[in-house]
């Protein structure tokens, strides 16, 4: 008999319940409100009253309404068809609702997130008399470009002896396709699909491994410099207009990982839908598949129901660390973050609990800390390796780095994107600060390769400065050239043309190669009669170098390119600086 | 379901508790005091004990006024014969017509499915060169007009609304000075396009609640008539006011501010309204204008930077024109190309100029040394601040892309424009103004 309660106050899309039984923290309340049901989440027990956050709008909801508790915490359903979906943040699929409801949201509508009449085919991997535990692979069905290995349930603490398993063939993710015994004789009989509850993390491997491989995103200011790991976590932040969404939608295509989970969180609904319409025409250079199929989408955009915002990146992460458990590499990116505190914001103040800084809750830097931790390159029992790596954008308010969602990400990410106003005023994309950012994983160049050209680039800003006061003819050959350098760093290597087809993605052979001629520029002593020589000979250098860029990998015009760039350097060379002789050391090999 | 109830617990601010049961979250109820009456919405609910949002403020309301619970929550008369008509922010008539009562909606109805949107396709025309050239206005987008107080941005919603070419208008004022409601009355009413505009205004006069409900109201009506077919063009002025009110209403009810006063809901509350945009798939569409003022002109202020993260780009209003710079249509990209060929390079061109003008601008102010190509410059900028920003300018897209090209031809040479030779070649004109610039 579950706990059933009354409704005797409402605040917001807070609600206090009444209960007349045993009620679990966490755990999912339906309203019944008219003929609809309205889910609800437990936040909060003080005495026999529950205050539950409803997913829904709660207007019409009265004092006296019944509450029906569940007993079970909000969880997702994990199992194949996954892959291409577009579920809002409780997992509800969104074409589907459209399909029942039209283009509205009505409330109190809630379907399947996993068709249950769709058919996989299904070739077990274990037989009778087999040990099972949780996370053990019963056996695969092909989903899109994977084979989706179907798992024991992650919930079940005993180990199962293997007693009946279907033959090969097709079924739906609700038939049985396998029986088994614990040790006290108990039968389970297990599906294609379990549910996992989304604010635990799961935890079904051998051990937490190091994030160094490095993840490619083929975006140069990153892989280069700002490097990401598998495993690892980066942030995002900058003001409105600054790229964070554009950003996150070019790796969303470009990434080399499996898989790839969007989490719209709180965001602008036109967005999601350029990646919804796109997605399934682009495809992915890996699999040869459709981008869709590698890509999962939470779409709980600004106008949704706030608290089923909080739960939508907790969503996207269980998705993410479930298709970890099969070996899989999973990349997050979850926009906005300062969306997803904000709604623990306005829940905190319902709860009428002591405000922190800025009104958010005491306990948003552990729970960013939390949801950061949720990444992680693993070892699993099968000694596979598996990883999800999370990047989440920031909003600061006001774009000052200094307010707590921003301040609270830094503490616990591994790389810090930021981006500036300045830089996409300008229109530089990506808009990554070159100075302010910083990764702490190791990228796919080596650490002194990249430290000599980013040295380079801080003191040409710094000369850059002292020019705007001296002026051009106060600064001296020496630092002018300096400053060129620098100039030229960042218009041929860190900006990059996202429209251009060659130069939108570049692989990391090729970043090695272009980075490899940069650095001998860099270090290359030139020798010019006059600043407007040095000028012109960089202009010239530079529009090259944006040619070389666009041209196609390996193609004849890349090595003409390739060959005229080195020529003009050579004409102009003095030999090399000596402080950069190991890393050309380095490039020779 | 009209219970009357004629105690009331407490008045603190705009709100009033009294105890009643079968009452529901949302829902309405009327006062009657020796002033009148006044609708109030219910805000919370503590067991017996019921708040309720006075739309006209609580004051002269006494402790024994009787209280009515109408058992539904705000509604909306939705029909043709809203068309031409002015109401208030409690959805009253303004004017001298007939209140409306039938086909009544709700306001504040739930989020559009972001699987059936679609990718927005039609450029709206304004007559603005700094509009349709530089930051094309697109239908279903959601823009906010950044301005401080003084500037010229009712008259600029005002000539959009004449201009554009939408089938619908709706006005909605908050905390909107009664001059200004006449002006847009009257200038609606001169330009011809009265009949098919709906105005729900509430003015700087009336009690502050009321204009909580003006952006719910007019964008309630703007989804009908979208879903109807009908291209909808709602212009919001002035969402600081409404942001204002949300925070008088938060701290009366002492709920704990976030930044500057300001409820930590504000993103949500001010996105559940501009989310309404929408192009609708064989239907019609909401495109939004509003106004945001800046108090202090500061865009880190909480209502313009948390409209900055909602909106698809903004219009910076300063100085009586619409800034090249900071001014962004996020949207322009998907249909500025498909107006004429030279529309993007020139847009990009000539902003870029713009750019090195005011270069050549600070230099001569800092009394550098000008070159010859600094004079150019600043010949152009100043045709360019006259031909194209000033706002008194109202030609088609085509016409200001023509005088685009002559602007370029009477300041400098082909070759020192950075644009395509191709496109110079089809575009440069003939007899350009500097060969009659030459002659005066």
């Amino acid at each position: 008999m579950s706990t059933t309660g009354k409704v005797v106050a409402i605040n917001g899309n807070m609600v206090s319940v009444k209960a007349d039984g045993n009620v679990i923290m966490n755990e999912v309340g339906y309203i019944l409100n008219g003929d609809k049901r309205l889910k609800a989440e437990v936040i909060r027990i003080r005495g026999e009253v529950a205050q539950l956050q409803v997913f829904e709008q709660t207007r019409g909801i009265g004092v006296g309404d019944e509450v029906n508790f569940s007993g079970e915490m909000l969880a997702v359903e994990l199992g194949p068809g996954l892959l291409g979906q577009i579920y809002d943040g409780l997992q509800n699929p969104l074409p589907e609702l459209a399909e029942k409801t039209g283009f509205f949201l009505e409330r109190g509508v809630y379907l399947e997130a996993l068709s249950r009449t769709k058919q996989w085919s299904f070739k077990p991997s274990v037989s009778i008399g087999d040990k099972v535990n949780a996370g053990d692979y019963l056996g695969v069905v092909p989903e899109g470009p994977y084979e989706h290995k179907v798992m024991v349930p992650f919930n079940l603490r005993e180990e199962y002896i293997v007693k009946a398993v279907v033959s090969e063939g097709s079924y739906t993710v609700s038939e049985k396709i396998v029986e088994a015994e614990d040790s006290r004789g108990g039968k389970k009989s297990f599906t294609m699909f379990f549910e996992w509850p989304v604010k635990r993390p799961i935890t079904l491997y051998e051990e937490r491994l190091k994030p160094v491989e490095p993840m490619v995103s083929k975006v140069r200011l990153m892989d280069t410099f700002f490097p990401v790991a598998k495993g690892g976590t980066y942030c995002i932040p900058g003001p409105f207009g600054a790229g964070k969404t554009v950003l996150q939608q070019i790796t969303s295509r470009h990434a080399e990982v499996d898989i790839v989970i969007i989490a719209a969180c709180g965001e602008r609904a036109g967005e999601v839908v350029e990646t919804l319409k796109e997605f399934p025409e682009l495809i992915d250079p890996k699999t040869g598949k459709s981008l869709m199929e590698r890509t999962i989408i939470i779409s709980n955009t600004s106008s949704m129901p706030v608290a089923s915002r909080e739960a939508s990146v907790y969503t996207a992460v269980t998705l993410g660390e479930y298709y970890r458990q099969m070996g899989l590499d999973v990349l997050l990116l979850a926009d906005s973050t300062s969306r997803w505190a904000q709604a623990m914001r306005e829940m905190s103040g319902r709860l009428e609990e002591i405000p922190g800084e800025e009104a958010f809750p005491a306990y948003l830097e552990s729970s960013i800390a939390a949801f950061y931790e949720r990444a992680g390159i693993v070892r699993l029992n099968d000694g596979n390796i598996g990883s999800v790596t999370i990047g989440g954008t920031v909003s600061p308010a006001g774009g000052n780095f200094e307010e707590p969602v921003t301040q609270a990400t830094l503490k616990v990410v591994g790389a810090f994107h930021g981006l500036s106003r300045e830089r996409s005023d300008a229109r530089k994309y990506p808009a990554i600060h070159p100075t302010e950012s910083w990764s702490k994983y190791n990228g796919i160049m080596p650490v002194d390769h990249v430290k000599y050209a980013h040295d380079i680039l801080a003191r040409s800003g710094e000369i850059e400065a002292m020019m705007k006061v001296v002026g051009e003819e106060g600064t001296s050959l020496q630092d002018y050239i300096i400053f060129q350098k620098g100039e030229f760093l960042d218009v041929v290597y860190f900006q990059q043309n996202s429209f251009d087809p060659v130069d939108a993605a570049v692989t990391p052979e090729r970043q090695k190669k272009v980075f490899a001629q940069i650095l001998l520029l860099l270090a290359t002593e030139l020798n010019f009669g006059d600043k407007e020589e040095a000028r012109r000979w960089f202009y010239q250098m530079r529009q090259k170098y944006l040619d070389y860029n666009g041209a196609e990998w390996r193609s004849d015009s890349f090595k003409n390119y390739e060959k005229e760039i080195a020529d003009i350097l050579q004409a102009k060379s003095l030999g090399t600086d000596k402080r950069a002789a190991s890393i050309l050391e380095d490039l020779k090999k | 379901m009209s219970k009357v109830y004629s105690k009331i617990e407490s008045i603190a601010g705009n709100v009033i508790i009294v105890k009643a049961d079968g009452v529901r979250y949302g829902d309405l109820a009327q006062i009657t005091t020796s002033f009148g009456t006044s609708l109030a919405e219910v805000i919370k609910l503590d067991n017996e004990l019921v708040s309720l949002q006075v739309f006209a403020g609580s004051r002269g309301i006494s402790t024994g006024d009787e209280v009515r619970f109408l058992g539904k929550s705000m509604q909306i008369s939705y029909s043709e014969s809203l068309l031409g008509r002015v109401f208030n922010g409690s959805g009253e008539p303004r004017d001298k017509g007939p209140r409306l009562s039938e086909n009544l909606i709700s306001i504040g109805g739930p989020s559009f499915n972001p699987a059936k949107r679609i990718i927005p396709r039609n450029m709206v025309r304004t007559g603005i060169p700094m509009i349709d050239l530089f930051n094309t206005l697109v239908e279903s987008q959601k823009l906010p007009i950044f301005s401080i107080s003084g500037e010229p941005y009712n008259e600029v919603l005002a000539r959009i609304a004449l201009q554009a070419e939408v089938d619908l208008i709706i006005l909605g004022g908050m905390g909107l000075k009664y001059d200004d409601y006449l002006y847009f009355k009257e200038t609606l009413e001169d330009g011809g396009a009265l009949s098919r505009s709906i105005l729900f205004i509430h003015t700087a006069a009336d009690p502050v609640v009321e204009s909580l409900m003006v952006p719910d109201i007019s964008l309630a009506v703007a989804e009908k008539f979208a879903l109807d077919g009908r291209k909808v063009l709602v212009l919001l002025t002035d969402m600081t006011n409404f942001a204002d009110a949300m925070k008088e209403i938060a701290i009366t009810q002492e709920q704990v501010p976030s930044n500057r006063g300001y409820p930590g809901d504000l993103y949500s509350q001010l996105a559940s309204r501009y989310e309404k945009a929408v192009d609708i798939e064989g239907a019609g569409s909401i495109t939004i204008l509003a106004v945001t003022t800046m108090p202090g002109d500061d865009v880190t202020h909480p209502v313009p930077d948390n409209t900055g993260y909602i909106t698809e780009g903004q219009y910076y209003l300063r100085n009586g024109r619409i800034e090249p710079f900071g001014s962004l249509s996020r949207l322009k990209q998907q249909v500025n190309d498909r107006t004429r060929e030279d529309h993007r390079p020139l847009m990009d061109g000539m902003i870029k100029i713009y750019a090195a003008y005011k270069e050549a601008l600070e230099k001569q102010s800092m009394g550098f040394q000008m070159t010859e190509w600094d004079e150019k410059l600043i010949k152009y900028g100043e045709l360019f601040e006259k031909e194209m920003m000033d706002l008194t300018v109202n030609i088609p897209l085509e016409e200001a892309l023509d005088n685009g090209w002559k602007i370029l031809s009477a300041c400098f040479e082909k070759e020192e424009t950075g644009l395509r030779s191709s496109l110079i070649e089809k575009f440069w004109p003939a007899d350009s103004l500097k060969s009659k610039a030459g002659q005066e």
